[in-house]
């Protein structure tokens, strides 16, 4: 797209200082499920990175969080290591997860590639309960709050939580607004709409999807190890179908292939499960409906209807 | 004239099934000429030119490139060193603008300014001031005239077009046809087209094709003189050969 | 013996996901929980039915796997065919579907595993070892309605219809064959061989609303080794595994069998996705 940078600019930095600001406004209990929603948001940013714009369907994105969340987790409870280095772990563990997977996966497609990065993460997940000596199995590991420092911040008290979290919602996002509008970007898309014409114009399909792959990890590692130290726990149900299946939904409903997709799609489902819970229990149905009405009645998310209709400059 | 040889293909065969698409065929392609495929529907030309792209693999048989043994790189490698193929059916990014489209190409070439250069690619098909449309909701000709622009910003040495004049109208065929004719011979240009008007015209030197094998090869006049040509066109004796 | 109950209820559920991905190319991700909803209704339906087990048993055998055919149908006609069968979008909205089908069962049949009592308890001893009547009852159970379904396919106008549909949905459609109709039954045919499965399997184990993850990964591990699509590659691999799974587990904890048996579908997949059975493409 052509011109616009200003617009484009102003909004997402907008919306990062709001959410700043938000931070002295908030009540507590939104404050605490913000900081929440803004780490998860950055998951699913590297979803959207491989689903929405390289096209890439996969359905174990839960292991590559959890990547980043038994490297964080695991380094501070065996060796004893800080935040710092414990995140800077997570973030590893996540693109070299990463790596492995997307090297074998990548060479299958469409409903293949679905099922195979399904089995992944399930023996992702089984190999979490299996080696339970060290990971703690069903129950998890608690972090000791020693290690939950980061560089002075103690990530257990709310105001240096939020604002970790806050600071890297907004590295991420602008960090994955530069990549799309990058020609990298710009061959992304090219692969997830027309891979045959993309190959003759001499990009290559597999190399292209690995690199995608990498930095999807990387925001997963990364987002897997910042939740398990703001929250101090680390446990197995990050690693079920579950968490793979909740980025593709938060993307799906916020729209995919737009950069602020993620964090409106995760923070909408979050207060839809938190609003529904106050009436039910029955929140797996809630999960159910939502993703058979975005599928059935919203294929492109609620921001992909807005660029549609309103503003086409939308990255 | 003594061209140098810019693409060589020997015994390059492919079958499906039983079929025989192309069977054992030497070709060579001279630097800065225009040269035109034809052949009857069915003769093997877009699985032909496939081969030399890349696009399908062959089972026999080399092909090289400017010097360089090209048969077992991918369509992607053969694109960067410098073969463009425009698709028989429009093969556009459909719902990406028509600057994106030319874009993809364009930065391919790592130009030190990518709208400026991606512009000037518009303009040379005349598609500049639709820069910002939706490619899918331009009219077939101009859709036409996006995919060869594409082929184009690769700045390739070799452009090959499979029938890049279907569905043009007269005065878009009189764009198209100085457009090409501005191209040699800094590039080579292999056309398979069934308008005998643009191929007499445009093409140095004509390959015929019928049921997989070269019929006969030569100038214009050489071909419009053949006998065996027009009998495999007029397919009154396929035995002809 | 063991082996040869797993590898019945395992073939039964199987086939049911091959069909539907054969002729379909759906794949479907709900239908372990087709699986569990048999059992789960297998459960009520004994509870509602006085009398001796053999009498309620037969009516859940005969009445669940219908409703749960119907409650396929339904869920084809109102989700997947407005989705024009997309196989992309068909396997999120089955995901959407596994979990309002488990949140249906947790909320009315709660969150404990509960028993059904099994029709007959004959036992055929032989002086050194004791049969468990119940057990070849499954197994003959299986063999005869996989052949009922092989008839169906093989020798009938409805499975030439689904056969033909399968190979060519546009030509199938051209020759005038309703297609909607053709996927809409074969969705039911697959889930209601699923519940079918568990009817007869909900004696031995128990009814409870997670059980249907252990045989979708079990019945997506037969279909991909055997072959996508492919129903006799599906028999023989369900054949395998069943055997197999018993004596794997007799070196192995049953985690990293499960381990290792993802991982050797992951690898399948990858490297020869036809199947290990499989024929040309």
């Amino acid at each position: 797209m052509i011109g616009h940078d200003r617009k484009i600019w102003a909004l997402h930095l907008g919306l990062v200082g709001v959410l700043l600001a938000l931070h002295w406004v908030l009540p507590i209990y939104h404050h605490t499920n913000l900081a929440r929603i803004m780490v998860l948001a950055v998951f699913a940013m590297g979803y959207n990175i491989a689903f929405g714009y390289t096209g890439l369907l996969s359905l174990g994105h839960a292991l590559l969080f959890a990547a980043g969340m038994y490297g964080a987790g695991l380094s501070t409870h065996l060796f004893g290591w800080s935040a710092l280095p414990a995140l800077g772990a997570g973030l590893l563990v996540g693109v070299v997860m990463a790596a492995v997977v997307g090297a074998l996966a990548l060479r299958t497609k469409g409903v293949s590639f679905m099922i195979v990065t399904l089995m992944f993460a399930q023996a992702g997940y089984l190999c979490v309960l299996y080696f339970g000596s060290i990971t703690g199995g069903d129950e998890g590991i608690v972090i000791a709050p020693a290690s939950r420092i980061l560089a002075g911040l103690d990530l257990s008290a709310e105001t240096p939580r939020y604002l970790v979290a806050w600071a890297l919602f907004g590295a991420g996002l602008l960090g994955n607004l530069a990549l799309v509008r990058a020609p990298f970007g710009r061959v992304m898309i090219g692969m997830r709409e027309n891979e045959d014409r993309s190959q003759l114009l001499g990009y290559d399909p597999y190399r292209t999807k690995l690199v995608v792959t990498l930095v999807s990890g990387l925001y997963a590692g990364v987002a897997g190890a910042a939740f398990a130290l703001m929250f101090g726990y680390v446990g197995a149900s990050f690693a079920t179908i579950q968490y793979s299946i909740l980025p593709m939904l938060w993307v799906l409903l916020g729209g995919a292939g737009v950069v602020l997709g993620p964090f409106i799609g995760a923070l909408l489902m979050f207060y839809l499960i938190d609003i529904s819970s106050s009436y039910t229990t029955a929140n797996l149905a809630t999960i159910g409906f939502a993703l058979l009405a975005v599928v059935l009645f919203a294929p492109r998310g609620i921001l992909g209807a807005v660029r549609e209709r309103w503003l086409p400059w939308l990255p | 004239m003594a061209a140098v040889t810019l693409l060589q293909a020997r015994g390059l065969t492919r079958h499906y099934g039983g079929l025989q698409a192309i069977d054992n065929v030497d070709f060579d392609l001279a630097a800065g000429e225009i040269h035109a495929l034809i052949g009857p529907n069915g003769a093997g030309k877009t699985t032909f030119v496939g081969l030399l792209c890349g696009r399908v693999a062959a089972q026999s048989g080399t092909t090289h490139f400017a010097g360089n043994d090209i048969t077992r790189l991918s369509p992607q490698a053969r694109a960067r060193r410098g073969i463009a193929y425009t698709f028989q059916i429009t093969s556009i990014y459909a719902r990406l603008t028509v600057f994106d489209n030319v874009a993809l190409a364009v930065q391919q070439t790592r130009p030190v300014d990518l709208r400026r250069s991606t512009l000037a690619a518009l303009d040379r098909v005349g598609l500049a001031d639709r820069a910002s449309q939706v490619s899918g909701t331009l009219a077939y000709g101009h859709q036409r005239l996006l995919e060869i622009a594409m082929g184009l910003a690769l700045q390739p040495r070799l452009l090959i077009l499979d029938e890049p004049t279907q569905g043009l109208a007269n005065s878009e065929i009189d764009v198209f046809k100085t457009l090409i004719q501005s191209l040699v011979p800094d590039k080579t240009v292999l056309l398979i087209e069934h308008n005998m008007a643009v191929v007499m015209e445009l093409a140095n030197r004509i390959t015929v094709l019928n049921f997989g094998k070269v019929l006969t090869q030569g100038s214009p006049a050489d071909i419009r003189a053949n006998a065996a040509v027009q009998a495999a066109y007029l397919g009154a004796d396929h035995a002809a050969h | 013996m063991e082996g040869l109950v797993t590898s019945s209820v395992l073939a039964l559920t199987a086939v049911g996901l091959s069909l539907v991905f054969g002729v379909m190319r759906v794949v479907n991700v709900a239908h372990g929980e087709f699986f569990m909803l048999g059992a789960v209704s297998a459960w009520f339906v004994t509870q509602a039915i006085p009398g001796p087990p053999w009498v309620s048993f037969s009516v859940a055998l005969a009445v669940c796997p219908l409703i749960v055919a119907g409650l396929a149908a339904a869920a084809d006609r109102m989700i997947l065919a407005r989705l024009n069968y997309d196989p992309e979008a068909t396997i999120l909205a089955t995901i959407g579907l596994l979990y309002v089908f488990q949140q249906a069962a947790l909320s009315f049949f709660g969150p404990d595993a509960r028993a059904v009592t099994a029709p007959f308890s004959l036992r055929l001893q032989f002086p050194w070892f004791g049969y468990s009547g119940y057990k070849l009852f499954v197994i003959l159970a299986a063999v005869l309605i996989l052949s009922a379904v092989w008839w169906l396919m093989q020798r009938t106008k409805a499975g030439l219809v689904m056969r033909a549909t399968q190979m060519d949905r546009t030509t199938a459609q051209a020759f005038g064959i309703n297609v909607n109709r053709v996927y809409s039954s074969v969705f039911a045919l697959g889930a209601g061989l699923a519940a079918v499965a568990a009817v007869l399997i909900v004696p031995i184990s128990q009814a409870y609303y997670l059980m249907g993850g252990e045989p979708l990964l079990l019945a997506f591990t037969v279909v991909i080794i055997g072959g996508l699509g492919s129903l006799r590659g599906t028999l023989l691999a369900a054949l395998l595994i069943g055997l197999s799974d018993g004596i794997v587990s007799m070196f192995f904890s049953p985690t990293l069998a499960k381990i290792i048996a993802t991982l050797l579908v992951a690898m399948v997949l990858v490297v020869r996705p036809q199947g290990l059975f499989g024929a040309k493409a």
